[in-house]
Formats: C-alpha cells, structure tokens, sequence
C-alpha cells in the first residue's frame, strides 16, 4: 500500500486534568473515508482540531503525506494540503456565497497579492467556484450573502470550499449536524461521489450515513479509541454497542 | 496582471440603493467648484479649511482601510501624519524642498515604521492592538518632541511650501487646494481598486472569520502587516500635504486626540466603505468648527452627540444611506 495521507501516532490532549485525546494512532490511506464516531464530548472535534491545526496536541505526531506537520500552523497546513470544514459553520458572512468560494480558488491559484485588478472579474476564479457551487448543488444562490443562507446550504457551502482547494484530504466534522433530512440525503449522496477521490475523515452522528459510507470506522471515547474497523465489524462490536451505540440504529 | 472580463454575469444584488460613489463624485465636483465661492465666502480660509478637510480626509480613507475592511482598529494613525509631516519639514530644512523628493521619502518613512511597529502590533488582537499601536504613537510623539534641533516640543517653521520642479507655485492657496483635491482623487480610486483586488478580499475575509480563512490557507499577518504598511504610507502622504498647508510642523499633529479623530470620522461615516471616511471626516470637521464658534467646551457637546449617533446609526452614514459594506 502507498504511503498514507494521515497519519496519528500517539496523540494525547489533555485539557488540565481532562484527557480529551488519549493516545490516539490513526492512519487514513489515499481514497479512504474514515468515520469517526462516539457519543458527544468523547473528543472528536478536539481531535479534528489538532489534525487541522486550530488545537495543539500535548504529545503525538501527525504526519501529513510522510511529513511531520504537528507543528505547523493551520494556514501552512491547509496549503500542504488539508482542507476542512467546522462543526459550528464557518463561511464570509459579508461575501456572497460566490465569493466565498472564489476566494477559496484564490488560495490555490496565484499570489493573493495582487493590489490593482477586481478579483471579481477573474474568470479563472469564479467559473472554478460556479463549477463547486454545482457540484454541490448551490449555484442557485450564488449570489446570496453567505450569511444569509439556510444552515444546510451553509454546510454545503464549506464543502464547496474546502473541494477548490483540491485538498488531499478532507476533514468534515459533523457535515449534516442540524440539516433538513432532504438536504442530509444530498450531502451523503455528495460524499459518495467524493469518495476514493480523496482521503476523507468524517464525524457524523447520521450512523445510517456513517456506516453507508465509510470504509472504516473508528469509534473514540473518553478520548480513546476503543475499536477501530470495517463497518460491518464495528456494527458487530459488543464494546462498542455498550459504550455508545443504541440497537436501535442498526435495526 | 489577470483582469479579464468574467464570463460569468456577475448579477447586481436585486435592491437598487444609492450607489456609493456618485457621494463621491458629488464631493469631489463640490470642491473642485469651491475656489470659485473665495471672492464671496470665507476668502481664503475656505480654501484653508478645504485643504484641511481633505488632508485628514486621506488619512481617514486610510485608517478605513486598516478599521473598515482589515478590523484592525489602529489608535495610533496620527503617527503617521506626524511622521511624514516631520520627514517634510527635516527635508526642507536641509534644502531638499521638491515635491519629488519629499513625498517619496515620507511615505517611505510612514511605511517602515508601520513595518517595524506593525510588525509587533499584528501579533495581537483586539483591544490590545488598540492599546499597543497607541503606545508605539505616543513614542513616536515623545521622540519628536525631544528632536531639540528640530524645535522639539516647540515645532518647526518650513522654509517654504515644496517645490515643484523648481516653481513656487503651491504658494498659491488655489493651485495648493487643487493639488491636495488631485491628491485625494487618486487616493480615494487606487483604495477603491485595493479593496476590490484579490489582496482586498483577503484582508476583508480575515475581518469576517479569521478561521475560516486560515484553513483556507491565508497566512493572517502577512496580509495585515502589508495592509499596515500601505495604510501608514498613505497617512504619511497627508503628513507631507499638511506640513505644506500649515508650513509648520510639531508634535501635535500626532497626539492621540488626533488619532482618535480620524477613528470617529470612520466609524461617524461608516466603516468599510472608503466614501463614508470622506463623509465622515466632512461630518466631523463641520461639527467641530460650528460647536466651536458656540462654546469653548464643544468637545462635551460633540462626544454625547456621538454617542447618540452611534446607538441611532450603527454603520455609520454610509449603512443609513444604505449603502453596502466593501461594495
Ligand atoms: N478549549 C477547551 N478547554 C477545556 N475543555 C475543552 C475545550 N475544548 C473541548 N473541551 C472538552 O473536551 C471534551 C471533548 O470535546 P469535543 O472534542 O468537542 O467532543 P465531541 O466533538 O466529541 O463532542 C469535552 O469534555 C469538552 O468539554
Ligand atoms: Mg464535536
């Protein structure tokens, strides 16, 4: 197997006293969606941070394609490669919803120090943000403020923003977290077409989505990670249903 | 550079409103038609009060782009002012008095020290940025002040108004009202342009949510600190015009109070919309001189008055006017 995208190797956070990450060893190889779960507080998005840089870790490595990224700020990591998108939704809320993503172009497209002409009129820039915007189903509101739109659309919106990165991988933390069920549906149905084109780790509560979706499931709590597989295994795992899920869902 | 047309039809928003810069190019025809009001108002203390208008007006048209589009509350701009005043007055002291030669050195003075200051000042947030950009201009106004050689606390007297390859002819308070209105001209476009360029979006993205376009990738600091450096050369430029409209330079011109003029003259015309500095600074360069034919103490009027305006208005003129932010 190639080498991998992400790689987790001892990573510890504690919060004072609080562990919120517990020695976690993580690999996400190329084209692989890894799904992370757990029951709320157990650690994910604290560990969703460290990866993208927003937290740093007390102890650990975290290797980006082979190279030790764990202290690099999260702009450095972000042009190496990592894109995300926020538990809470994180968009330009002033900028249209075009805007934002032509700026996210701007980011992988020349030198952003450019001081004379309209960014506006770079076609480079916008025809590749209207082509995301489809992709992702928004190029109807193109040209609403981004502060403005439905919270579903505003977390299609930081799909399409992190996709013009062409990211190597993609860190969703909880994508369909308050969506509409119709606009959870397009955005499983989005990651299915984004699936084997980049290395992907999701936090998702939607266990029906997790376990139509991913390749291999990691189930984090109290900061650990207590089983780590193939969905079908993971289904099966008697720990697992104990410490976090519900029969219900696998019904 | 790239600057071709889009191909895609860059819709107007639906709602029509009043299109900022037709303020613009009303104030700029009104005072391009002032001088002619001389023989029957004000002589030349219209022209005086006009150039003075629209000198702090460029620095306020800077320090928007610092407040308004970076939010980067910076309590120190007078500095800059001061700064390329000084630089000014030194040069024509020694004998360099062409424009050519003063305005670059000025504006280059402005820009390092936004650079070396800046430098320190882009590492915080918040109120402390306010806090430290205010003590690095108290320092420059202290250092001024103790220039001995140069009238220290007492000022310096400029020889005479800059040259202009070799002619006087800005001695001329009309040809010197025209000169600072050319000035403000071509200011007031190229921020335009700045704020729409692709360094423009970006500082404006780091405004709205510093998070996001960090994971996008966007070194914040870099863009600020340039941001930083072309606001401060640009204050330094109405340094340099200010030095030749009073012919004389001293400390004063930058004490904090003035710092904390061109910040009201912002957030009074609305931040983040360049027209609404001018608006902002003719709004409170109006107030200033009515209050202050009436009362000694008029700064006790004018600051509840602002108060009472920022709770009726918040955005300033400009968002009254319904005009958009960075539009
Ligand atoms: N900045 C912080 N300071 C202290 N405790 C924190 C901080 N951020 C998160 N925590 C704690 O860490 C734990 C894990 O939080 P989080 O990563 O948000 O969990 P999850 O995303 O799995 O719901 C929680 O108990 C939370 O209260
Ligand atoms: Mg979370």
């Amino acid at each position: 197997m190639s080498e991998p995208v992400l790689e987790l190797i001892g990573l510890r956070k504690a919060y004072g006293a609080l562990v919120v990450t517990d020695g976690v060893d993580l690999c996400v190889p190329h084209g692989e969606l890894h799904a992370l779960i757990g029951p709320n507080g157990a650690g994910k998005t604290t560990l969703m941070n460290q990866i993208s840089g927003n937290a740093s870790p007390s102890a650990g490595e975290i290797r980006l394609l082979g190279e030790t990224v764990t202290h690099l700020s999260v702009a450095a990591r972000a042009r190496r490669g990592m894109a995300r998108s926020f538990q809470i939704s994180s968009v330009l809320p002033e900028f249209t919803v075009l805007e934002n993503v032509a700026l996210s172009v701007q980011a992988r497209s020349g030198s952003s120090y450019r001081f004379w002409s309209a960014a506006s009129r770079e076609a480079r820039l916008n025809d590749r943000a209207m082509g995301a915007l489809a992709e992702v189903g928004l190029q109807d509101r193109a040209y609403a403020p981004a502060g403005q739109i439905s919270h579903g659309e505003k977390r299609a919106l930081e799909i399409a923003m992190a996709l013009v990165l062409e990211p190597k991988i993609l860190l969703l933390d909880e994508p369909m977290a308050g969506t509409g069920h119709e606009e959870s549906e397009r955005i499983t149905a989005l990651l299915r077409r984004l699936k084997g084109r980049y290395a992907i780790v999701l936090v998702e509560h939607d266990m029906q989505a997790v376990f139509a979706l991913a390749d291999r499931v990691s189930v984090l709590v109290y900061g650990k990670v207590i089983a780590s597989g193939p969905p079908t295994s993971i289904r099966e795992n008697a720990e697992v249903r104990a410490a976090y899920l519900g029969d219900e869902e696998f019904a | 550079m790239s600057g071709e047309a889009g191909a895609l039809p860059l819709a107007a928003p639906a709602v029509p409103r009043p299109r900022a810069w037709l303020v613009g190019v009303v104030i700029f025809c009104a005072l391009a038609l002032a001088p002619l009001a001389v023989p029957f108002v004000g002589g030349n203390y219209l022209l005086l009060i006009g150039s003075r208008f629209m000198i702090l007006a460029i620095a306020a048209l800077s320090l928007d782009l610092l407040i308004g589009y970076g939010g980067l509350v910076s309590f120190g701009h007078a500095a800059f002012i001061g700064i390329g005043a000084y630089a000014t007055g030194i040069l024509a002291v020694h004998g360099f008095t062409e424009f050519y030669i003063a305005i670059p050195v000025a504006m280059l003075a402005g820009a390092l020290f936004a650079l070396v200051t800046g430098a320190v000042a882009i590492r915080t947030r918040g109120v402390y940025f306010i806090m430290i950009t205010l003590a690095f201009a108290q320092m420059a106004f202290y250092v001024m002040g103790s220039l001995s050689a140069y009238g220290g606390d007492d000022g310096l007297t400029l020889p005479s108004r800059s040259l202009v390859f070799g002619s006087a002819a800005l001695k001329s308070e009309t040809v010197f009202f025209y000169a600072v209105l050319a000035t403000l001209i071509i200011v007031t476009l190229a921020l335009r342009r700045l704020v729409a360029s692709r360094f423009g979006r970006v500082l404006q993205g780091l405004r709205q949510n510093r998070q996001r376009m960090e994971a996008m990738g966007y070194s914040a600091q870099g863009f600020q600190l340039t941001a930083y450096v072309i606001a401060g050369a640009i204050g330094a430029l109405a340094g340099f015009l200010l030095a030749n409209s009073t012919e004389f330079v001293s400390p004063a011109f930058m004490t904090w109070q003035r710092s904390g003029d061109l910040i009201i003259m912002v957030i009074i015309g609305g931040g983040g919309t360049l027209y609404g500095a001018l608006v902002g600074a003719l709004a409170f360069l109006s107030l200033e001189e009515g209050l202050s034919h009436v009362t000694d103490h008029w700064k006790l009027i004018f600051g509840p008055l602002l108060v009472l305006f920022v709770i009726a208005a918040p955005g300033g003129i400009a968002r009254w006017l319904g005009w958009r932010a960075h539009e």
